[in-house]
């Protein structure tokens, strides 16, 4: 300890330091550094893989370079959230022509769908896909859910979500089996007829309170059967069916024991 | 005796110095009424009523008929904190926090739509047998008038909880009333005591459903039924069965029993329903606010066919005159079309009587077939209801049909026209029809399958002759002919008044008795049975024979010793 304090003061010392401190500084920095660089590699390879799966499945329609064509729109821009909404509902790739795409089993496996996600998602700016928080809904607020639904949704979808329909054989899915990410993504692109809710218009927290009030509808009805949710019309169906059929039923069995 | 009997008789005793009781009590209990299970529809109608009434009670202790707004504090989250009116949020109290009220808002609301499902089919029933024609057209108008307040009392209970669903059915009903010409916006402010929605609606429809459309209805139930026990009950047709007795069963204690033990069959229905089903959940719709509407917005089903009307109209029909809108893309569809439906429903009985000419009473009903255009007219009425109401929930038929909801739009608006027509006229056949092989059992009884060959080589087929219950069902009824009028001048050239009115009378009525079939008259009985060779009698339809005697078809039910009669087993 002595040696290293009488040295302290000598004229190589300030670079001997130099060089240390270089030393570590350098070392510390391949060290840290070095998983954002292979982070990044992987995201090339996705991005690269997902060129490949486009190019197999989806350019027929949307182009080579995923520009649109006369039969299907231009993926410039669409994000990622579109891109796993899409693939991740079995929507795309379609398989038909129809008045809308239909949702069906799932064609991609969900690392394809994230491969193909990062490669559209690379051509463009567009919406993310949500964190698990941002769909979260119990951090949501049913109630306030409840009123941004019934302003923006339940015209489409029926005050529950049970789904209606749309002019020439168009339709609004009924919302009981989406998840929660697939709502806030369908929120933030606005598949096939669905306006777009972008976060000027729906916060991310009013998309997760309309999130909370829809997996709350999921807990049923208290009063009892919900008789799908319908409104009137099942109602009166269902009065028809079981009230009168029940009680015509009894009336008969009145009559006949009369002799 | 024992101390029970001897309070009893005491009670009667007493009650009977004082009131006269006990010869009403004997002649009702001695009244006879014919069996029948679809005498027991307008029971359902009545038990539905009687519930809605005991509910009602109930409901109308915890609701607050007030549009002044509040903050809603309760159990529903979803509601929590949300801005809504004093009535709307009584309704969530009154479900979610008072004891069994959920419940009782429930049997409430089935009970609802099961009265006017009830009052709907007891019309069905007493239309296609005919049981208006005199003397009860004046009962069939109070039951008609009766229906018109099951649909008032729907709709002002309906629209009570002030949620959205119900709100955009008072806006519905705002944009009806305006479409009338000249006075509707003046009735719309004066309904809504101001602009659409105001503050007076509530209240007022409160009003009505809680007192003036249950004490009309209760008061027409008791001149509806008061009306049964002065006329009598219709019955059936059958062995000995005329328009001068009653076959059935005394009051007591056969229909006391059944009547009585009905309501809890009713009540108990109803209560599962209740328990078990959810009806009308308000708190998925929210509080009202004029701008959401949202998918399947549609009114309970006795509504849906106006609602249906609604769909179908092409909106193109809205004219601006003078800077005067002369909306009929509304107007047509919610005040002509289901004006002239119930038109055609209250005036039918009168209607019938005046082409039919026919001033006796009847009390035996008519088998539907056996009056082809009435039955045919029903069916084509209902054809058209149906249809409307399922225009009403064409998006539901879209979505659950996987159809375009334009396409159905448009199969409806052609069916709208077309479906009544051949609805009337599939029916007038299957009538005809029925009624010619009632004439063939008659005259050759039924087919045994068992054929015998002659000695000579001729097949005939074995008949079985039908009983004498069977044959009184079959020829007992009149095959009404269109009406004969007389002539456009009388003997002295003189141009007759009224004759035109005649004429228009005369074609109706042949539109309704051109196409007949007439019951089988003894004459053709005798013959049918007397020579086996038959067939060259011909049908009765065109035989002078048949109508010279056919003035008395009430006599045509055969003396019980023509089946004796074998040649007939053969033909």
């Amino acid at each position: 300890m002595k040696a290293l304090a009488a040295r302290r003061h000598h004229r190589a010392t300030p670079v001997v330091l130099l060089l240390l401190a270089l030393l570590v500084t350098g070392g510390v920095y391949a060290a840290l550094a070095s998983s954002p660089a292979s982070a990044d590699t992987t995201m090339s390879d996705d991005i690269e893989t997902g060129d490949k799966l486009f190019q197999a499945n989806c350019a027929t329609c949307h182009g080579p370079d995923a520009e649109g064509t006369e039969s299907a729109p231009s993926l410039i821009g669409v994000g990622a959230a579109s891109v796993d909404f899409q693939v991740g509902t079995g929507r795309m790739p379609m398989q038909a022509n129809g008045p809308q795409a239909l949702e069906k089993p799932v064609q991609m496996t969900a690392e394809q769908t994230r491969q193909l996600a990062a490669f559209v998602a690379s051509l463009g700016a567009g919406p993310a896909i949500p964190t698990a928080e941002q769909v979260d809904p119990t951090l949501g607020d049913a109630s306030n859910g409840a009123a941004v639904f019934r302003t923006n949704c339940a015209m489409c979808h029926n005050a529950v979500g049970a789904g209606g329909a749309l002019s020439e054989g168009k339709f609004a899915p009924a919302l009981w089996d989406v998840t929660p990410t697939h709502i806030y993504e369908a929120m933030a692109t606005g598949p096939q007829s669905m306006p777009v809710f972008n976060d000027a218009t729906l916060t991310p927290e009013e998309k997760r309170d309309v999130i909370a009030y829809l997996v709350e509808q999921r807990e049923g009805s208290a009063g009892g059967l919900d008789l799908g949710s319908l409104g009137p019309v099942s109602e009166g169906l269902w009065v028809w069916i079981v009230g009168i059929g029940a009680l015509i039923g009894c009336s008969v069995w009145i009559g006949a024991k009369s002799s | 005796m024992s101390s029970t009997e001897r309070a009893a008789a005491g009670t009667a005793d007493y009650l009977d110095q004082r009131t006269g009781v006990a010869s009403a009590v004997k002649g009702f209990a001695r009244k006879i009424f014919p069996d029948h299970w679809s005498f027991l529809l307008g029971e359902i109608a009545l038990y539905s009523f009687v519930v809605l009434l005991i509910s009602g009670v109930f409901l109308t202790m915890f609701f607050v008929p007030s549009m002044g707004l509040m903050e809603y504090e309760g159990p529903i989250a979803s509601m929590n904190g949300q801005l809504m009116s004093e009535a709307f949020a009584s309704t969530l109290d009154l479900s979610f926090e008072v004891p069994g009220g959920l419940l009782m808002r429930q049997i409430h609301h089935w009970s609802a739509l099961l009265f006017m499902a009830a009052i709907v089919t007891h019309m069905m029933r007493v239309f296609f047998t005919g049981a208006f024609r005199k003397p009860r057209e004046l009962n069939w108008m109070v039951g008609f008038i009766l229906m018109i307040l099951g649909l008032a009392a729907g709709f002002t209970g309906y629209s009570l909880p002030d949620d959205v669903l119900s709100g955009n059915g008072l806006r519905i009903t705002d944009g009806v009333v305006k479409s009338i010409p000249l006075v509707g916006s003046y009735m719309s402010y004066m309904i809504f005591g101001g602009e659409f929605p105001g503050e007076h609606i509530i209240p007022r429809l409160f009003t009505l459903h809680i007192l003036v459309v249950p004490a009309l209805i209760l008061a027409l139930i008791g001149l509806h039924l008061l009306f049964v026990v002065l006329h009598k009950h219709t019955q059936y047709p059958g062995g000995g069965r005329t328009d001068k007795n009653v076959v059935g069963f005394p009051l007591f204690p056969v229909y006391v029993a059944k009547a009585g033990g009905f309501f809890f069959i009713v009540f108990g229905v109803l209560a599962l329903m209740g328990g078990t089903m959810a009806i009308n959940n308000v708190w998925n719709y929210g509080p009202y606010d004029p701008s959401p509407v949202s998918a399947g917005a549609q009114p309970d089903w006795y509504m849906l066919f106006l609602e249906g009307s609604l769909r179908l109209m092409p909106g193109q029909t809205e004219f601006v005159i003078a800077g005067y809108t002369l909306s009929l893309n509304v107007l047509i569809p919610a005040v002509v079309v289901p004006g002239l439906l119930f038109t055609f429903l209250a005036v039918y009985p009168f209607l019938e009587a005046a082409v039919t000419k026919d001033k006796r009473e009847h009390h035996v009903l008519d088998r539907p077939r056996n009056v082809p255009v009435r039955t045919g007219l029903g069916v084509a009425f209902l054809a058209e209801f149906i249809l409307l109401a399922l225009a009403g929930s064409n998006d539901l038929i879209a979505t659950h049909f996987d159809l375009s909801l334009n396409a159905i739009t448009w199969v409806f608006r052609v069916g709208f026209f077309v479906l009544p027509v051949i609805a009337f006229w599939v029916t007038k056949r299957i009538c005809l029809g029925l009624q010619r092989k009632d004439r063939e059992l008659v005259l050759h009884g039924h087919e045994t399958g068992r054929i015998v060959r002659f000695a000579n080589g001729e097949y005939i087929e074995v008949h079985k002759p039908i009983s004498d219950e069977e044959r009184w069902l079959r020829v007992n009824y009149d095959a009404h002919r269109p009406l004969e009028i007389e002539p456009r001048e009388d003997s002295r050239g003189v141009r007759r008044k009224g004759f035109r009115k005649d004429q228009a009378l005369q074609a109706l009525s042949r539109f309704f008795y051109e196409d007949r079939v007439e019951p089988v008259t003894p004459a053709e009985l005798a013959a049918a049975h007397s020579h086996g060779d038959h067939d060259s009698l011909g049908s009765a339809e065109d035989s002078e024979s048949a109508l010279a005697i056919a003035g008395a078809p009430r006599d045509a039910a055969p003396a019980p010793d023509q089946q004796s009669d074998d040649h007939g087993h053969m033909s």
